[in-house]
């Protein structure tokens, strides 16, 4: 048996670099699509542009503010950033953390600009009830969520000023636990139809939030049943104590390891700047589980080498199409 | 630059962790900057706190810098977080602090009104100097640090602690600018190979294949 602990050296930029090796990339593309900060953009023939994120106007010149891709749409012209903060846009699946219970809202971290509110109004009653909140409701507020907890919410509304209102009104959104959060930069999160996930072969719930939180659980077909009952004593009849719901049965060895494998084919995911989405997890679960890589070496460069290849290959196969 | 090594952090923009300093929703972002040596940055090894007066100064003249490099108008409600640790101190670290928070801000997708580069330059023995080593910055004679922001050519940073006749410190600035210029040349040419790293990983440019 090996030593428990390996230790590598750090070598900045290896992981582009291995990726650009699968991909043969011997110099970076010089494209006129890039910009960076303080290039001017080319608006040739191009008469009343839209200017859009990113950009400034100086002297009547268009000027970029960020690094990125320069997208036009129509007249619009904007500059992509491929690494920033979270930005909210209207109805997406987010998961965060409560980090703080303020009178009628609970301010949760999304790990973006600014901490969002979910206000008390915005969050469904157990049994949906539909009523107004009272006073008591406002003091039984810890019951649903506390200080730390995990939960996934959808944006209701992005104000002016970046300030992110969230709503959980529906049964799919709430309280997260017993599984495995792992952090992803935002920009590898592509907005999809889906962000619930069930993998029924592998017995495992999936939640991509666009802010880059991905929640990995094993899957408990009781969890709208739990939550409902545990959430009726404290929100009905304002009787705090009640208010936990029964714990779950602990999930066995096998279904734990099922979710530390995906959790980690999300890291390598992420480890090598390729887009984080079911498919892509999956396959890259798959190929681990095929060449029967132990857990804990999905993580090493030997791994990450040969998912490099498999994007490679991809990539290939669909540019021939 | 030269042997002088510096480490750039950039958190944020993230919700104002304090909440009196909180600003009104017009006024935009507030920056935090803190600036330290390393223990082993110099060749005398001397443990240096964060908190005194020498690191405190140079925090103040970098958050001054990247207050008017930052667009903070985007960014009401929020605050950004520089942290900027010297691991090799060989004369001119402000300014290579301050290229290196510049560089971090870009990478970390903040906008930025312009790319601003910094340089010092001195004058030793009737000669101008740019960017001193730690050699010729102890030589006594006056160290000038600047910022300059190029494509708006506009100066933000000027620092100076001794005297100099007008006509040399004309050179001098002038030399410090044309310095700045070509460093901001090298960082946007490092920028942009690093955005296009990225986009080649994630697959968003076609010509990536071989």
């Amino acid at each position: 048996m090996d030593a428990a602990v390996r230790v590598r050296a750090h070598q900045p930029g290896a992981d582009i670099a291995l990726i650009e090796r699968a991909l043969n990339v011997q110099d970076a593309p010089n494209s006129e699509q890039f910009v960076c900060v303080g290039d001017e953009i080319p608006t040739e023939g191009e008469e009343g542009f839209l200017r859009g994120h990113g950009t400034q106007v100086v002297d009547g010149k268009l000027v970029a503010t960020v690094c990125g891709l320069v997208q036009r749409v129509n007249k619009l012209i904007y500059v992509k950033t491929l690494n920033s903060r979270y930005n909210a846009e209207q109805g997406d699946v987010v998961v965060g953390r409560v980090a703080d219970v303020a009178g009628k809202a609970w301010r949760v971290d999304l790990k973006s600009r600014q901490e969002a509110k979910l206000l008390l109004s915005a969050v469904h009653l157990p049994g949906g009830i539909q009523r107004r909140r009272n006073a008591e409701d406002e003091l039984n507020m810890r019951a649903f969520f506390r200080e730390g907890e995990l939960i996934s919410a959808e944006v209701q509304s992005v104000h002016g000023d970046g300030s992110v209102a969230l709503h959980t009104r529906s049964a799919k959104y709430g309280k997260l636990v017993c599984g495995q959060l792992v952090e992803v930069p935002p920009n590898l999160i592509k907005r999809q139809k889906q962000h619930f996930h069930t993998i029924e072969a592998l017995g495992v719930e999936l939640i991509i939030g666009c802010n880059g939180l991905v929640w990995v659980a094993p899957l408990r077909p009781d969890r709208a049943a739990a939550s409902a009952d545990g959430g009726a004593g404290a929100g009905a009849d304002g009787d705090a104590d009640g208010a936990e719901p029964p714990p779950p049965p602990p999930p066995s060895r096998v279904q734990l390891e099922v979710v530390c494998r995906l959790s980690n084919a999300i890291r390598v995911l992420t480890r090598l700047y390729m887009h984080v989405y079911p498919a892509a997890v999956l396959a890259v679960y798959e190929a681990a589980a095929d060449n029967g890589v132990a857990l804990r070496d999905m993580l090493e460069p030997e791994f990450l080498e040969a998912v490099a290849a498999q994007e490679a290959q991809r990539r290939g196969s669909a540019m021939q199409e | 630059m030269g042997n002088t090594k510096v480490l750039a952090a950039v958190f944020g923009p993230h919700a104002v962790t304090r909440r009196s300093e909180q600003r009104s929703a017009e006024e935009g972002a507030i920056m935090v900057c803190e600036y330290a040596m390393a223990a082993f940055s110099t060749s005398e090894r001397r443990r240096r706190g964060k908190g005194d007066r020498r690191s405190t100064e140079l925090s103040m003249a970098i958050r001054n810098t990247l207050e008017q490099a930052v667009m903070t108008e985007l960014l009401p409600r929020s605050q950004i977080d520089v942290y900027v640790q010297v691991l090799q101190a060989d004369g001119g670290t402000r300014c290579a602090a301050i290229n290196a928070a510049v560089l971090a801000l870009a990478a970390a997708g903040v906008p930025l009104r312009d790319l601003v580069a910094s340089v010092a330059a001195g004058h030793l023995d009737g000669t101008p100097l740019l960017d001193l080593n730690y050699t010729e910055d102890s030589g006594g004679g006056p160290d000038l640090a600047v910022a300059l922001a190029p494509r708006l050519d506009r100066l933000v940073l000027v620092q100076m602690d001794s005297r100099l006749p007008v006509d040399t410190f004309q050179t001098v600035l002038e030399l410090a600018r044309e310095g700045c210029k070509t460093i901001s040349g090298i960082m946007r040419a490092k920028l942009l190979e690093h955005t296009q790293r990225l986009a080649v990983a994630r697959g968003l440019v076609g010509g990536g294949q071989g």
